[in-house]
């Protein structure tokens, strides 16, 4: 009985610290005025948000005795998705030069994004 | 003996892997659900790998499991910071800033575990890589030293992926 106290306040205590930093993300998300700065609130301040919230799950899932563990799977896919798809948001917003110019790398020609090749198939830089 | 197993099981960990997200996906263990699994982690790697011919060689699982902890570890901590800089600080002073990783890193499978864990280690995300592939571009939400954040990248991670994948 005990036990299954102390679950219910650990399932409490993980959805308030998940919820919470799930609306910092939001405030992030309506706060910056840059869509690279935007970009960050969501993207990283959501994994632990989630995290929290499925850790939740887990441990609610055990006190009830009925063990579950699809949770990690979700944890495993969303950190696995979530660098890509920051990625392809920024670099949308790189070719579209939506954000401040982007410093030349120091070895090479340009980057990946803006090396398009124009109508002759020659890269234009 | 050895070619025989690599027509196999080219990608052994994936193997793996695949067989955990089974037993997973399952949620109860049984020992037919483990068999079914593994013919699965072996059919599909098998399947697909036409697709990936190059393994990384010498992957080091061991050291592998201290950088994930280190990550997850990172990832938690700077989550606070980060929080805390969307909560104190005003969009106005805000001091985002672009920087440029060069790498030492070759493989494209340790390239992308880096920007990956650039990405998720919050205030930073990796948003491309230059045309030949050796420097990474960083854009840093809120920074006073674009500089120490580049090389704590270089020493922290890249360093640790260069040990992984040697």
């Amino acid at each position: 009985m005990t036990a299954q106290i102390i679950g219910t306040y650990i399932v409490g205590l993980s959805l308030l610290i998940g919820s919470g930093f799930a609306i910092v993300g939001v405030i992030g998300l309506l706060k910056f005025n840059d869509p690279m700065t935007r970009l960050h609130a969501p993207t990283k301040v959501g994994t632990v948000g989630i995290g929290m919230l499925l850790f939740a799950s887990i441990v609610h899932a055990f006190t009830l005795g009925e063990p579950s563990l699809h949770e990690l799977l979700i944890m495993a896919f969303l950190f696995v998705t979530a660098p890509i798809s920051a990625n392809f948001i920024a670099k949308v917003n790189i070719h579209k030069r939506a954000c401040d110019t982007t410093p030349n790398p120091p070895r090479d020609d340009t980057w990946s994004t803006l090396n398009t090749p124009d109508e002759d198939g020659v890269a234009d830089n | 003996m050895a070619r025989a197993f690599n027509w196999l099981l080219p990608h052994p960990l994936v193997t793996l892997i695949l067989t955990l997200v089974w037993m997973l996906l399952q949620n109860h263990f049984s020992a037919g659900m483990l068999v079914f699994g593994f013919i699965l982690g072996v059919l599909i790697p098998w399947g697909t790998s036409i697709w990936w011919p190059d393994t990384p060689k010498g992957f080091r699982a061991g050291k592998m499991i201290s950088y994930s902890l280190i990550v997850i570890w990172d990832i938690i901590v700077a989550n606070i910071q980060v929080a805390w800089i969307v909560i104190s600080v005003p969009a106005t002073k805000l001091k985002p800033a672009w920087i440029v990783v060069p790498l030492e890193l070759r493989e494209p499978e340790a390239i992308t575990m880096l920007a990956g864990t650039i990405t998720l280690t919050p205030g930073t995300v990796s948003a491309d890589l230059s045309d030949e592939g050796h420097s990474l571009l960083v854009h840093v939400l809120h920074t006073d030293d674009p500089d120490g954040v580049r090389d704590e990248i270089k020493t922290r991670y890249e360093a640790r992926l260069l040990e992984i994948f040697s």
